[in-house]
C-alpha cells in the first residue's frame, strides 16, 4: 500500500543531517553543559551553536535571547506565565486572540484563576484577528498581548506586525506563537515586532522534546520552573543537548531552505485543493483560500454530510495520514474552539479533516489523495442519514444551499432533543 | 513497520469497514432517528417486524467509526427478536459483541441501543394494537 503522510503539524520526520549532528551528543559528549570540566565546555559551545542558528532563523539581534524549553507548549507557558508574573506590579491584564493554540488559552485561564483578568479578541470568519478590536481590548492594566503568527487549526496567517505596532506604540510586550508558523514563514521578529516568540522544532523536521523562545532583551521575563541558573536564569533544569543540537541544525536548514520549501508545498497545497474541490461537492475549505493569507502547508477542510473520524480512520486504512478536529476525534467531545470561533456550523465543524504537508510530498501524491479521497466521502455519504435527507429535500446543505428543507443543525437539534445522556 | 496499529479492535475495525445491514428498509414497519447530545452524532434505523419479531433492520449512521460499528452490531443483535425482547436491548450488548469500545466511545452505542428503540416506539404508535403485549413500562424505557 501507498503512504502519504499529510499531517506535518503534528510532526516531521528528522531531517538525516540534524541526526547526525545529534549523533555524538549521546554516547560520547554526553557532559552537562552546567560543568566546568572538558566535558561540560564542549556541549557548551554547541548550546552555543544552536543558538546562533535559530537566532538567525527568526533575525534575533543576539543570540543571546533565545532559550531551549522542552518544547512548544513549554514555551507558552514560560513567555505568558512569565511574562504575567514578571508585570504583576505594573497591571494583570493580557489581550489574547480566542483562536490561540490551547497551550496559550489554556495558560490564560491558569492566570484567570491566580487574579489575572483577560480580554479574548474575536477573529472575521476567515479567522484573521480583528486588530482594531484588539487595540480597543487594551487597557491601562494591560501587560502582555498574545497573537499566533499562524493558527494550527486553519492556517489563518495572522496581521502579527500589525498588532506589533499597537504593542510597540502602546509600550506592551507581544508575545508571538509562531509555534505552527516557523519554517515555513519567514520570520523577522524586528519586523513583526514581537517581544517574545515561540518555535516548536519538531515541525519544521527538527527533534522532539525541544522548544525555542526568543525573548527581546528588553522584555521583563521570570522563570515558572524552580531550580537551577540554567538559559540565563528563565528556565531551570539540565538542558536536552542533543535535541538543542538538532534544533539548530533544522533551523539551519529551514533558513536556508525555506524559500524552495515554501514554492514547493504552496505547489501542492493548491494542487491539492483544486484537485479535491472538483473531485467533491459540499467540500468547504476553512480559513482563507489558498494566497499570502494562508501558510502554504495548511489544507483544513469541512466534507458536509459526514462525519471527521471515519473519514480519518478511512484515509488511514488507505494510507493515508491526516487529521481532524471534529468532536467525535476529540477527547472532550468538544468541535475544535477554532471552528467555532469562526462561527462554522456544527454539522460543518464534525465533517472536519485537516492535511498538512511537507518538503517530502509529491503532485503524484496530492492526485492519490484527491481519487482515493473522493471514493472514502462517497462510501460515507451512501452510509450517512443526513446525505439521503438532503437528497429528499428535508436538510438543505450549508456549503451550497439549495433553499430546499431545513438547516441541518436545526434538524440535528430536533433529532438529538431526545438527549443521549 | 509491516504491523498495521488500528485505533479500534478488530472487530469494531470490521463492523466500520464493512458494516452489515446498512441502508434503509423500504417498507419498513418502524423507523427511529435519534442524535447524540454529547457529540452530535445522528443514527437512523428502520425495522421490519412480522408477528411480533423483527425479521429484518437497517441502520444509516452520521458519525464516528464507533458509532458506525455499533449500529451495524445492533442491527445484527436484533434480528430475530421479539418485539418485547428487543425493548429489553441494552448497548452493553453492541460493546461486549464488539470486543470492548474505548470509554470515550461508550455513548456511542448508547445511540444504537436509541435508535432501536425510536424505531420500536415507531412501530408501537403504527400499530397500537401490539402496545398490548408490552409492558407499558418497557414502553417508556428510552434512552437513560
Ligand atoms: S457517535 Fe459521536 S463520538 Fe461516536
Amino acid at each position: 500500500m501507498r503512504h502519504v503522510y499529510l499531517d506535518h503539524l503534528s510532526a516531521t520526520p528528522l531531517l538525516p543531517e540534524a541526526f547526525e549532528a545529534m549523533k555524538p551528543y549521546f554516547l560520547e559528549a554526553y557532559g552537562n553543559p552546567s560543568s566546568l570540566h572538558q566535558h561540560g565546555l564542549r556541549v557548551r559551545e554547541a548550546l552555543t551553536q544552536a543558538r546562533v542558528q535559530i537566532a538567525e532563523l527568526v533575525r534575533a539581534e543576539s543570540p543571546d535571547e533565545i532559550f531551549f524549553t522542552s518544547g512548544g507548549t513549554e514555551s507558552v507557558n514560560l513567555a505568558v506565565k512569565g511574562v504575567a508574573y514578571a508585570n504583576k506590579r505594573r497591571g494583570n491584564h493580557i489581550v489574547w486572540s480566542e483562536v490561540e493554540h490551547p497551550a496559550v488559552m489554556n495558560s490564560v485561564e491558569f492566570l484567570e484563576k491566580e487574579g489575572f483578568t483577560h480580554s479574548k479578541v474575536p477573529v472575521d470568519s476567515v479567522g484573521r484577528v480583528q486588530v482594531e478590536r484588539l487595540r480597543e481590548a487594551i487597557t491601562d492594566q494591560t501587560t502582555l498581548i498574545c497573537v499566533q503568527l499562524a493558527n494550527h487549526d486553519i492556517g489563518t496567517l495572522q496581521p502579527v506586525a500589525e498588532v506589533g505596532a499597537i504593542a510597540a506604540e502602546r509600550g506592551i510586550p507581544l508575545f508571538v506563537d509562531a509555534n505552527s508558523a516557523a519554517g515555513w514563514v519567514p520570520i523577522d521578529v524586528q519586523h513583526l515586532g514581537a517581544s517574545l516568540l515561540s518555535l516548536s522544532p519538531h515541525r519544521f523536521y527538527g527533534p522532539k522534546g525541544v522548544g525555542v523562545l526568543y525573548r527581546n532583551r528588553r522584555a521583563r521575563l521570570v522563570s515558572i520552573l524552580h531550580g537551577g541558573v540554567q538559559e540565563g536564569g528563565r528556565r531551570a533544569g539540565t538542558e536536552n543537548v542533543p535535541a538543542i543540537v538538532g534544533a539548530g541544525v533544522a533551523a539551519q536548514a529551514a533558513a536556508r531552505d525555506l524559500e524552495s520549501r515554501v514554492t514547493h508545498v504552496r505547489g501542492l497545497q493548491e494542487r491539492l485543493w483544486s484537485g479535491l474541490k472538483a473531485a467533491i461537492p459540499f467540500l468547504k475549505l476553512n480559513g482563507p483560500e489558498p494566497g499570502p493569507q494562508r501558510i502554504c502547508n495548511n489544507l483544513n477542510l469541512s466534507t458536509e454530510f459526514i462525519e471527521g473520524e471515519g473519514q480519518l480512520l478511512l484515509l488511514d486504512m488507505h494510507g493515508i495520514a491526516v487529521a481532524s478536529g471534529s468532536s467525535c476525534v476529540s477527547k472532550s467531545l468538544k468541535i475544535s474552539h477554532v471552528l467555532a470561533a469562526i462561527g462554522l456550523d456544527h454539522a460543518l465543524a464534525q465533517g472536519n479533516l485537516i492535511m498538512t504537508l511537507g518538503r517530502d510530498n509529491t503532485a503524484e501524491e496530492m492526485d492519490y489523495v484527491v481519487d482515493e479521497f473522493s471514493r472514502i466521502v462517497e462510501k460515507l455519504r451512501g452510509m450517512s442519514p443526513m446525505w439521503d435527507e438532503f437528497q429528499r429535500g428535508i436538510i438543505d446543505s450549508v456549503v451550497a444551499p439549495t433553499g430546499r428543507g431545513r438547516s441541518f443543525s436545526e434538524y440535528a437539534a430536533e433529532v438529538s432533543g431526545k438527549a443521549a445522556h | 513497520m509491516s504491523d498495521t496499529y488500528t485505533l479500534y479492535n478488530k472487530t469494531v475495525m470490521d463492523h466500520f469497514m464493512n458494516p452489515r445491514n446498512m441502508g434503509d428498509l423500504p417498507n419498513a414497519d418502524g423507523i427511529g432517528e435519534v442524535g447524540a447530545a454529547a457529540c452530535g452524532d445522528i443514527m437512523k434505523m428502520s425495522l421490519k417486524v412480522e408477528n411480533g419479531r423483527i425479521t429484518d433492520a437497517r441502520f444509516k449512521t452520521f458519525g464516528c467509526g464507533s458509532a458506525i460499528a455499533s449500529s451495524s452490531m445492533a442491527t445484527e443483535l436484533i434480528k430475530g427478536r421479539t418485539i418485547e425482547e428487543a425493548l429489553h436491548f441494552s448497548n452493553q450488548e453492541v460493546v461486549d459483541a464488539l470486543g470492548g469500545l474505548p470509554p470515550v466511545k461508550i455513548h456511542c452505542s448508547v445511540l444504537a441501543e436509541e435508535a432501536l428503540k425510536a424505531a420500536l416506539e415507531d412501530y408501537v404508535k403504527r400499530n397500537p394494537e401490539s402496545a398490548s403485549q408490552v409492558p407499558p413500562s418497557a414502553a417508556s424505557a428510552n434512552g437513560r
